[in-house]
């Protein structure tokens, strides 16, 4: 059983797209740095110079280090690549629709019309590398051959200086037959085939195609198929996604917040009004905002429901207000969806709206008189000192502990917890009987009982106390390492208060009320 | 017409017109029965048993305001909690809010009334420090939208015309000596004046206790302590 006859195929790929991708979006990244894009702690790209020294992909974090030691390590984004692809695949449709994206850094095109068009298919691949190296990129590989998968394995097989090597219809059979089986990218396929004495595609393809479906079933069938240069894949051309990104341009800049907020409403009203064309609504918006000098302030807002026009302009007039990073005037905001979703699930209901749809509504306009910060909720983070465990998160964003509460936070009090916690610690005095300041010596112990607390200007007698409990942070960090002692103190009206002796001072935390 | 008969019609009227009144006076009556829960030691201490919806309560501030928010956030309700920036979170946490269900606006500023008034139409219990004093007839405005919507104010402060105050005093902490134990538990004595009962009533409790939430007083011995305590109590000069 053999499907249809395999179509004339024009195969892009941009070797390690990954590390191409996080230097275009570093954008200063020199590209004689090496570079390697780490997933899980392996090596997933990495740079020719990086290569050059010996990096690998699939190699530990540590191994990589040792054998480059300068080398860049960046954490993979998919996002971020997918994005960047996308940009080049813009390009590219200008020359030629039609392009269907494999994955980022593979795009592969029917190369019938292509190859008309400019005169032959060798011609057509030297015209779409001119116009990378326009925008750029000098690196990729092109590949023409009978079917998706020949294609790329030609693509990977060009050497430089000839970035093209097109496989003469017919041939592909021939041209994949000395390749590796592990070309096929199966690994548990491979280990097999090798056992079984099978080292190349040619060896894989000579197989009885009745016995390697009965051996390995469908899935198997189908890459005896390619190995044999019978790929049937058929290409899906990229739809195009919706323009919903709008920009605002300011000529002359403009220098006051609430200016550019004004001005900013009409782009805002044609982002919503774009996305509700398709039936859709922004949940997650991504707000860039480019100075004269040339200085972007980009950040991601969350919205509890939905954005709507007056929403964003919140989230334009909040970032401007918040980044210290743009010191010119505006010249543009840039509004983009991060994240969409269906617009029938935030209809408000037939008979009015329910109870939560009223409360974001009147939270989010307390917000929108106080500022981002306004309105908060609170979670419990972990830590040794009382106001870094407790996080105030803004209404409206993800709730993301700075730091997990479960692991074991040596130093950290038992229950109960102080009812007031002072956001600023303020200073006091702990006096002993003969007024003398109370410290602690090097083996952890006071110098005298306290018996007098100075809080403000008042003398509060003490009628007990407890303590001191050390509270060592970072020793192996000398800029940011801190140690102190905590004392419990009860004073003479019976209000208990949490004391620390930091270097010398004595300070507030907090008071049991 | 004869005249009796245009006199009765009158009468019936003036009955039925008399009936409606009843009728939403009984309304008004059933709405405010539906109290919302407090710790089983201070229902007995509070008029309807709980925090009447759209009444105004003054409560000292601290953990005996975090415990009266405790009970309805369990049950699923949302707080606001305004004006209160040096609110322990652990401490709420441990008193029972559920913190998912929790919106704070530590620092409102000038604007906390409009804050307050806009919170209150939408969320079934707010607490608020009042940022400077309140008028008469703005708490009278305020309280027509807390009866509408139903919502129970807890006030950290003075307000005027409120349902009760509830107060503290008289701790007495234990756990800790001289130099050694740890801070464990709190004997205090809460006091409720409300207008409805004029004489005050009062409940020894153990606040915070063990685990940091509210429960009565444990031990005889300990609430014997206590009524010496009491007796001592009003004699003390404070401040």
């Amino acid at each position: 059983m053999t499907g249809p006859e395999p179509r004339r195929c024009l195969v892009i790929w941009f070797p390690d797209w990954p590390v191409t991708a996080w230097q275009r979006a570093e954008g200063d990244a020199s590209a004689e740095d090496p570079v390697a894009i780490m997933e899980t702690g392996k090596v997933l790209a990495c740079s020719p110079v990086a290569r050059a020294d010996g990096v690998a992909e699939g190699m530990r974090r540590r191994e990589a280090q040792a054998r480059c030691p300068g080398l860049v390590v960046a954490a993979a984004d998919p996002g971020r690549d997918d994005r960047l692809f996308s940009t080049v695949l813009d390009r590219l449709e200008l020359v030629a629709p039609g392009f269907h994206s494999v994955r980022a850094g593979l795009c592969a095109i029917p190369a019938r019309g292509i190859a008309r068009y400019y005169g032959g298919e060798s011609m057509a691949s030297e015209v779409l590398l001119d116009v990378l190296s326009e925008i750029g990129f000098r690196d990729p590989r092109v590949g023409v051959a009978d079917g998706l998968f020949t294609a790329e394995q030609a693509a990977r097989l060009a050497t430089p200086p000839d970035r093209v090597r097109v496989v003469p219809s017919g041939q592909a059979a021939a041209f994949l037959s000395p390749l590796p089986v592990t070309v096929l990218g199966d690994e548990s396929l491979t280990v097999l085939l090798r056992r079984l004495g099978v080292r190349t595609l040619g060896s894989f393809a000579g197989l009885e195609a009745g016995a390697v479906r009965e051996r390995l079933g469908g899935y198997g069938a189908r890459l005896h198929a390619l190995a044999g240069g019978r790929d049937s894949q058929s290409l899906i051309p990229r739809k195009p996604p919706p323009e919903l990104i709008r920009e605002a341009s300011f000529e002359p800049p403009l220098e006051l917040v609430d200016q550019v907020a004004f001005s900013v409403r009409a782009a805002a009203d044609e982002f919503i009004a774009a996305l509700s064309t398709h039936r859709l609504v922004c949940t997650e918006l991504r707000v860039s905002c480019t100075d004269s000098d040339g200085r972007i302030s980009e950040r991601i807002w969350l919205h509890p429901a939905a954005f709507d026009a007056a929403a964003v302009v919140d989230r334009v007039r909040w970032q401007l207000a918040g980044s210290d990073g743009l010191r010119g005037g505006i010249t543009t905001v840039r509004l983009e969806p991060v994240a969409v979703d269906d617009a029938a699930h935030h209809e408000p209901g037939l008979f009015g709206a329910g109870v939560d749809e009223r409360m974001h509504h009147a939270l989010s306009r307390v917000q929108a008189m106080l500022g981002h910060e306004g309105v908060v909720i609170p979670v419990v983070a972990g830590g040794r000192w009382l106001a870094e465990r407790q996080q105030l998160v803004p209404w409206g964003e993800r709730v993301v502990p700075a730091s997990s509460r479960a692991e074991p936070w040596p130093g950290s009090l038992p229950a109960p917890a102080p009812a007031t916690v002072f956001p600023q610690r303020h200073q006091v005095t702990v006096l002993d009987a003969a007024d003398a300041a109370v410290t602690v010596s090097e083996r952890g112990e006071p110098s005298a009982e306290p018996a007098v607390l100075v809080e403000g200007a008042r003398r509060r007698p003490i009628e007990a106390w407890a303590g001191p409990w050390p509270i060592g942070e970072r020793g192996w960090d000398a800029a940011r390492s801190r140690s102190a002692h905590r004392f419990q103190v009860v004073d003479a009206e019976q209000t208990a208060w949490l004391l620390v002796l930091e270097q010398g001072a004595w300070w507030a935390e907090g008071r049991y009320d | 017409m004869p005249i009796g008969a245009a006199s009765s019609l009158d009468a019936d009227a003036r009955l039925e017109s008399v009936r409606r009144v009843q009728s939403d006076v009984r309304w008004a009556g059933a709405r405010s029965d539906r109290a919302l829960p407090v710790p089983p030691a201070l229902s007995g201490l509070l008029p309807g048993g709980g925090l009447l919806p759209g009444s105004a309560y003054s409560v000292s501030p601290g953990l005996l305001l975090l415990t009266l928010l405790a009970e309805p956030s369990r049950a699923g309700t949302w707080c606001g909690v305004i004006g209160l920036p040096e609110l322990g979170i652990e401490a709420a946490e441990q008193a029972g809010l559920n913190l998912d269900r929790v919106a704070l606006v530590p620092r409102p500023g000038e604007r906390w009334f409009a804050i307050t008034a806009a919170l209150a139409e939408v969320l079934p219990v707010v607490a608020v420090r009042p940022g400077n004093r309140v008028r008469e007839a703005d708490a009278g405005r305020l309280s027509a939208r807390l009866r509408s919507s139903g919502t129970a104010l807890l006030v950290a402060g003075a307000w005027p015309r409120v349902e009760a105050t509830l107060s503290m005093s008289a701790p007495h902490w234990s756990g800790v000596g001289a130099g050694h134990g740890y801070l464990t538990s709190r004997d205090v004595l809460v006091t409720v004046t409300s207008k409805r009962s004029p004489a005050p009533r009062q409940a020894r409790v153990a606040l915070p206790d063990a685990s940091g939430g509210l429960s009565p007083a444990p031990t005889p011995s300990d609430s014997h302590e206590a009524t010496r305590s009491e007796a001592r109590e009003p004699l003390r000069v404070v401040g």
